[in-house]
Order: C-alpha cells, then sequence, then structure tokens
C-alpha cells in the first residue's frame, strides 16, 4: 500500500503552505507556462539567464502541493546553476519521481540534487501524481530552451 | 443461456406480473462484483459514478457469453452463430428503445458512446443544416463533449456559438435563454443532467421554446440515463444521447436516439459496410435508418452488455431506487456541510446525485489521493467542463457521485476521509 506520509512529507508541505519565489519577475530573460490539461493545473516559469547561468528563477500560478511545491523547491535549487547543471538535475529529478533504475545524473556533471528534495521519492508511489511533480520542470525546460533560441 | 434464447422484445417497462421488482441497496450492491475488492487494504467506497458507472455480474456474462458462446458478426453470415448474434444485437435495439421510451426500435442508434453520438450529429446534421451566419445554443454547464464538437462545427460553417448562463443557484437562466434564443438559432444542445452540479434541465421547456423559433434540441443525457426516468417522446428532443458505460454497462457504446423524421434529413456521417443499400463505381446509395449510421462492424460485445444492463434497470423499482438516491444524497449534503471549509457548488432545485465540492484551499487532487489511500473513490480537477468552471470562478473541484449501490456507510467514509485531509493540510 502507498504510504501517505511518504508523499506528503512536511517538506513538500510547508512549500505548498509558503511557497518560495512565488512571484512574476521583472527582467526575465525568459519564460514559459506549463499546463496539465488533464487537471487544469498551470504555472508560469521566469527566468533570468546571464552568461549560461540561470541566476535567479520564479513562479506563479495554481496546483496541487505536490505541484507548487516541486516549483517551489526547483526554482530554489536551480538558481546559480549552469545550464548543463540544470539540465542534469531535470534528469535526476525525473529519475527520483519516477524511481529510474539509476539516479546518478546521466549527463556527468557533479550536480545533485539538494537533500531536501528527497522528499519528492514517495512520488514515485503514485504514478498519477508524477506529472504534477514534474509541470514545473518541463516548463522550466521550456523557457531555457527559449533562452537558447533567442 | 445461449445468445438466440435471449427474448427479442425488451423487458416491459413496469412491473410485470410476477416480475418480482427490486429495490434493496444493500441486496443490490451483490449484484457488482467490484464492490466485493479492497483499495489499499479497504473497503472500496466507490464514489465517481459519474465518470463511469460499476458493472453487475449479469453484464460481465453477457459480454462473456458473446465471446464464449458466439462472437460471430452481425448482419452478414448465414451461418447459425451469425443468426444468433443478429438476433441478439437486434434484441439489445428493441431494449433500448424501450429504454428511451422511443416509437421505434429504428430510431436507436448504437454509437460509441456520448462523444460519437453528439460528433455524428454534429458532423451529419450540423454540416448539412447549419450555415454561415446560424447560431447554435450550448449551456455554460456542458460537458466539454457537448461543448467542443458545436464550437468545432460553428468555426466550420462560420456559425456563432452562444452560451446561456446559470442563475446563482446552478439551475439553467431561462430567461437568459430566452433572449439568446433567435430566428437565427439552428441547434439547442443541453444536458439533461450536469456532470459537476447535477443539475437538471427544464429540458422540456428548452426543447418547446427552441421549436417554436423552429431550431433543433440535442439532450445529452449522459448523467441523466442513471437517475431520472427517461421518455425522449415526452422530452420532445430531436436527438438524446447517452453513454453504456455511465448506466451499468461497458463501455464503447452508446446510444443516439432521433425520431425517423429527424434522422432521415441526415446524411450519412461514417462510409463503409452495413450503412449501404447499393455500391457501384457510379455511386452508392445508403441504408435508411438505424443502418446508414451503423458503417463497419459495431461492438456486439458491448451492445449485448448494454442490452443485459437495460435488464437489470428493469428488474429495478425504479421510482423507490430514485427515492433512496435522494435521500442519500440528502444525507450526503447534511454530513459533508459539518465539514469545516467545505463548501459545494450548485444548489439547483432540482439535481441529480452529484456534489461538486471544495474544501478551503486545498487542491481537490490533494483530497482525491488522501481519500483514495482510505479506500475512497472520488474524482478531482475540471471534469471536462472548463468553461463551467470558468463561469464558477474555481480551477477544480472534487466530485463525489452516487448510484443507488451507494449507503449511508459510504457517505460516513467520505467525510472521515475529508477529516483526516483537513488534519493533513491543516
Amino acid at each position: 500500500m502507498p504510504d501517505l506520509d511518504e508523499l506528503y512529507q512536511s517538506v513538500i508541505l510547508d512549500h505548498n503552505k509558503t511557497p518560495r519565489n512565488f512571484r512574476k519577475m521583472d527582467g526575465a530573460t525568459c519564460e514559459a507556462e506549463g499546463r496539465n490539461p488533464l487537471c487544469g493545473d498551470h504555472f508560469t516559469i521566469w527566468l533570468k539567464v546571464e552568461d549560461e547561468v540561470v541566476t535567479e528563477a520564479t513562479f506563479l500560478g495554481a496546483g496541487c502541493a505536490i505541484s507548487k511545491a516541486s516549483a517551489s523547491l526547483m526554482t530554489s535549487a536551480i538558481k546559480g546553476k549552469r545550464r548543463a547543471e540544470v539540465q542534469a538535475l531535470f534528469e535526476s529529478f525525473h529519475g527520483l519521481v519516477t524511481r529510474a533504475p539509476s539516479d546518478t545524473t546521466p549527463s556527468g556533471t557533479a550536480v545533485r540534487l539538494p537533500p531536501q528534495m528527497d522528499a519528492f521519492r514517495g512520488v514515485s508511489e503514485f504514478p498519477m501524481r508524477v506529472k504534477c511533480a514534474t509541470l514545473s520542470w518541463h516548463a522550466m525546460r521550456a523557457a531555457l530552451d527559449r533562452a537558447a533560441r533567442s | 443461456m445461449t445468445l438466440s434464447s435471449i427474448p427479442a422484445q425488451a423487458v416491459s417497462r413496469s412491473a410485470g406480473a410476477g416480475l418480482e421488482l427490486r429495490s434493496d441497496a444493500t441486496q443490490l450492491r451483490s449484484d457488482f462484483p467490484v464492490l466485493a475488492r479492497e483499495v489499499h487494504g479497504r473497503r472500496l467506497v466507490y464514489l465517481d459514478n459519474a465518470a463511469t458507472s460499476l458493472k453487475p455480474q449479469s453484464v460481465i456474462d453477457a459480454v462473456t457469453e458473446y465471446y464464449s458462446e458466439g462472437s460471430a458478426n452481425v448482419h452478414r453470415g448465414v451461418h447459425l452463430l451469425s443468426q444468433e448474434a443478429t438476433t441478439a444485437y437486434d434484441a439489445a435495439r428493441e431494449k433500448a428503445r424501450g429504454f428511451l421510451g422511443a416509437a421505434q426500435a429504428s430510431e436507436v442508434i448504437f454509437a460509441h458512446g456520448t462523444t460519437s453520438a453528439i460528433n455524428l450529429v454534429a458532423r451529419s446534421w450540423g454540416d448539412a443544416h447549419v450555415g454561415a451566419g446560424d447560431e447554435i445554443l450550448v449551456t455554460v454547464m456542458e460537458h466539454h463533449s457537448n461543448f467542443v464538437p458545436w464550437q468545432m462545427l460553428a468555426q466550420r460553417v462560420g456559425a456563432t456559438l452562444r452560451v446561456v448562463p446559470l442563475d446563482p443557484t446552478g439551475a439553467v437562466d431561462l430567461g437568459a435563454y430566452v433572449r439568446l434564443l433567435t430566428a437565427r438559432t439552428r441547434l439547442v444542445a443541453v444536458s439533461h443532467a450536469s456532470n459537476v452540479l447535477g443539475t437538471v434541465a427544464p429540458v422540456s421547456e428548452i426543447v418547446r421554446l427552441a421549436h417554436a423559433k423552429g431550431a433543433r434540441v440535442l439532450v445529452d443525457g449522459a448523467q441523466s440515463a442513471p437517475h431520472l426516468p427517461i421518455d425522449v417522446r415526452q422530452l420532445g428532443c430531436d436527438w438524446f444521447v447517452c453513454s453504456g458505460h455511465k448506466m451499468l454497462g461497458p463501455t464503447g457504446v452508446g446510444l443516439l436516439y432521433g425520431p425517423l423524421e429527424v434522422l432521415d434529413e441526415m446524411p450519412p456521417y461514417e462510409g463503409g459496410g452495413g450503412m449501404i443499400g447499393q455500391v457501384s463505381l457510379e455511386g452508392t446509395s445508403y441504408a435508411t435508418a438505424p443502418s446508414r449510421f451503423e458503417a463497419g462492424t459495431p461492438p456486439i460485445a458491448s451492445v449485448l452488455g448494454l442490452g443485459a444492463a437495460i435488464d437489470y434497470w428493469n428488474g429495478l423499482d425504479r421510482p423507490t431506487v430514485f427515492e433512496q438516491e435522494a435521500n442519500l444524497m440528502a444525507y450526503a449534503e447534511e454530513r459533508l456541510t459539518t465539514v469545516p471549509g467545505l463548501r459545494i457548488a450548485g444548489h439547483a432545485a432540482q439535481r441529480v446525485s452529484v456534489i461538486a465540492f471544495t474544501l478551503g484551499d486545498i487542491h481537490p487532487h490533494d483530497i482525491g489521493t488522501v481519500l483514495d489511500t482510505e479506500g475512497v473513490a472520488i474524482r478531482a480537477g475540471h471534469h471536462c467542463a472548463q468553461p463551467l468552471m470558468r463561469f464558477l470562478g474555481l480551477q477544480s473541484t472534487a466530485r463525489a457521485s452516487f448510484s443507488f449501490y451507494n449507503t449511508r456507510d459510504d457517505v460516513d467514509a467520505l467525510v472521515m476521509g475529508l477529516a483526516r485531509v483537513r488534519r493533513m493540510f491543516a
């Protein structure tokens, strides 16, 4: 039986209640919206990318506890990271919530998910909620791709 | 029972002599094998009936029996198996006629569900009879399946889609409807009952007003068929559509009713086998209804399963069963209003047993996940009714929807589960 306390760990409940970086950003270099058509949840991610480094990340929108906490922790985690490192974090996070065979960083960078992110390990027991956890990550990656193209 | 032994005539809608009609919920529950199953170590509390109903053993048996004893195609072969399948298929149509109260079985088309039935009407009748400058009326409470096909039709032909609002209780605003209904209105599409608010639309009145303006009316009965007595001739509508799987039957089959004179106005939708009169290199003539709209091999097993579902309905004392359901709904509302922070969306005077609610600022998906671990199955989200959500100023809601096999214990389990949700997200 999936463990509810594993899913809704205190870190997640805390970030749901008081999300960090929960604001629109002035002077963002790129932004993207993530939308889950099945449930209507949506978040907009703003990034400031300078010299291939994410110097600032914020978000706004509406979603469940999992998606909101994920966006909150993600925007904190990618700050100060280089593009390649952010990509590695994306893959690590994806592996964590889908329980992919290995949680090593496939891109070969040394960057690791912050320990707090371990709170999302329980999501893998709830397949219906994986999309919630990864919604903001996909939006963030879309924003980064846009920054690369412009 | 072999397929050929299924009686060609539907069981009478009223209590036949010697036919014991059933209404005891506890007893009826034992007909549904899924209810014996556990979910996460808990008794299954199934409150997602508006999404799909559970299936009684007799429906499961009818589907199994077709594949194990028959499995032949219909309206094609000369061999015994094909004859049996054809007889059973035609018998199911007669049962559906009885369920809907249609005058003739040929006015009942087997579609693949409510969505496919509406798309059939939109493509066939819509493309032929709705043009630039015409107007199509829908209500804001429509499910996407009774909204998107009309929006697509309007865009195809240059017509305008107009939307009837609800009043503050969540009932269809008839005053606004009358104002929006004009000589340009070609078609009105309305849910008999809302899949979110449970609101029952005053369909007879809507039809009367529309016909006075020369407009046709399609009634989406997906949510009413399992909860209200259906009589298409009394409703007076031009089309009535519903889904087998929401009324105890299998997935993949739905009903499309239309009076023959309306069906005769409709060109074929899909071309293929079974829908033709004669085919030659120069051209093709088409069969009359219902065959004209049933191209290809139909979902035979599902049709027979739906026939068994209608037999099951005919064995119920429906007035008593629906009254029990209304009482359960009242009990659920009374219990739910004791949950701090819980708000029910929609209080129309006439409703089927669907309750959409929010709980403080707790996201409905989180409510749904916590309840699931308690064995309580509800729906969370926009319920394929995003225009309604926007109209209500809500992003999403949780939804508990009931059937005659639900009990007060189920309501109590829901309320207990919500207490846990509140503790968790306090």
